[in-house]
């Protein structure tokens, strides 16, 4: 369970890693944001970045849970931490498809 | 229950396959009892360690459908999903033959995280008196059971992807030396198992934590070296 | 690399993590928000133009961002690409700074 979100989490960290030279690409030319941002109204794009909220979400609740282990005194909580993560990658999903 | 049971056993070395077996079966039966029987009436060529057959000397561990663990204590019960049993050597160790794997790696891990024990008294001296209620003593005493059976060391993804990663078992007795008050290797360990090959390679899987057959959680002992590592080398120590 | 060295990595991997995690959680609240009714780079601007808070969280988030995210790909390419040695940790040190520098200036570029 934990191996699978520890690839998880490796590869959310991957596509963010990917990403975010091009996002301040975009923003660092922010005359064309407007260009930029009518391209992404596609509901193509629109799914991408959908995705790209998860990704994050997981990372951050994926990385919050190793910080955790490393850091807390260790209790069998430890064991439910999984559930935790996912939950919130869920979470931030369906608030930011709500708020679209 | 089904009077026999299908069991695939891998034969030979690296480059081996599985052969099949047909194995009666019994109330109680466990994983090494299945073993047992290939080796004594069907086939006595086949291959394998034990001797304690009660889970204390650590030498029975094999990947059982897919999973380390110790084979005289896990029921057929437990693992006969799917009509289906297939017993393979331990990963991330070279096999010498049949379920045998080659533990020299795992054991010279051990002594590289300097896994000895280095006091400073002397027979002449009186007893060390280590309070049973300390800090230190719990932390200890949470990780000191371990039969070295290696379950942990070839559940460990880390060891299979990084071959000088020293692995949960090895990092888990340093964890339990560098918390023992009367062990005087200090940052001489700390240096011994910090960096890419040590505790920091370790991504805090839990794989290792979830199998061992102990119930210990090598995870959390790795996670105390990182910290006092960390701690050693911005004290400037390390 | 050396043992230390690889030590003083994971510190910097895990206080920049901290770091990440308050920014992180700021960042999607602020998207969460920002899209409501659409997003369009006026909207945008106007939150951030002349706004010295969003300027010096940015750069700290950006910063943080560019010690973090190159540590992480250094595993993963000793782990799933065998790759490791000098040659790998130049390359991550051009990447952290490629992070850095587009980065800034994207953060520049909204504030200016
Ligand atoms: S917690 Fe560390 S030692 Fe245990 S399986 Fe994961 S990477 Fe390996
Ligand atoms: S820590 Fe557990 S799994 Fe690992 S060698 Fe010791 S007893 Fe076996
Ligand atoms: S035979 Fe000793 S632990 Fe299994």
């Amino acid at each position: 369970m934990s191996r699978w979100l520890a690839l998880a989490h490796r590869l959310s960290g991957l596509a963010l890693a990917l990403f975010l030279p091009v996002h301040f690409w975009v923003l660092g030319r922010a005359l064309e944001l407007d260009a930029f941002l009518a391209w992404t109204e596609q509901p193509l794009v629109k799914f991408a970045e959908w995705g790209l909220v998860v990704l994050l979400a997981l990372h951050l609740a994926g990385g919050l849970r190793v910080l955790m282990l490393e850091f807390l005194p260790w209790r069998d909580w430890a064991k439910g931490l999984a559930a935790g993560v996912a939950g919130f990658a869920l979470a931030a999903g369906l608030a930011f498809a709500l708020a679209l | 229950m089904s009077a026999t049971l299908n069991v695939s056993v891998w034969r030979g070395g690296a480059d081996g396959a599985y052969r099949d077996y047909e194995v009666p079966r019994h109330e109680s039966q466990t994983v090494l009892d299945v073993v047992t029987h290939i080796q004594r009436a069907l086939d006595p060529t086949l291959a394998y360690r034990y001797a304690c057959r009660v889970g204390m000397c650590g030498s029975c561990a094999m990947t059982v459908n897919g999973a380390p663990r110790w084979t005289c204590r896990t029921h057929v019960d437990k693992v006969y999903k799917n009509r289906k049993l297939e017993i393979a050597p331990l990963r991330n160790l070279p096999v010498i033959r049949d379920l045998v794997a080659d533990m020299r790696e795992f054991f010279d891990k051990w002594a590289r995280a300097r896994g000895q024990f280095r006091g400073a008294r002397t027979k002449a001296d009186d007893f060390a008196r280590v309070a049973p209620g300390s800090e230190a003593r719990k932390l200890v005493d949470a990780a000191i059971e371990c039969i070295g059976c290696g379950v942990c060391y070839s559940a460990c993804d880390v060891v299979a992807a990084i071959p000088e990663y020293l692995g949960p078992a090895a990092l888990n007795r340093a964890w339990t030396l560098a918390k023992d008050e009367r062990d005087t290797l200090g940052v001489d360990r700390l240096r011994a198992v910090a960096g890419d090959a040590g505790c920091h390679a370790c991504h805090t899987h839990m794989s290792c934590t979830e199998r061992c057959p102990k119930g210990l959680s090598p995870t959390a002992g790795i996670s105390g070296l990182k910290r006092a590592v960390a701690g050693a080398a911005l004290r400037g120590e390390l | 690399m050396n043992p230390r060295g690889e030590t003083y990595l994971w510190i910097a991997q895990r206080a920049s993590a901290a770091v990440l995690g308050l920014c992180v959680l700021v960042h999607l609240a602020t998207i969460i928000y920002a899209v409501q009714g659409g997003l369009t780079g006026a909207e945008i601007l106007a939150r951030t133009r002349g706004n010295a808070g969003w300027l010096a969280f940015y750069a700290i988030f950006v910063a943080a961002v560019a010690v973090h995210a190159p540590i992480g790909l250094r595993s993963v390419l000793a782990e799933w690409l065998g790759w490791r040695g000098r040659g790998r940790d130049a390359a991550l040190v051009a990447f952290a700074l490629i992070l850095a520098g587009l980065g800034m200036r994207a953060v520049l570029g909204v504030y200016a």
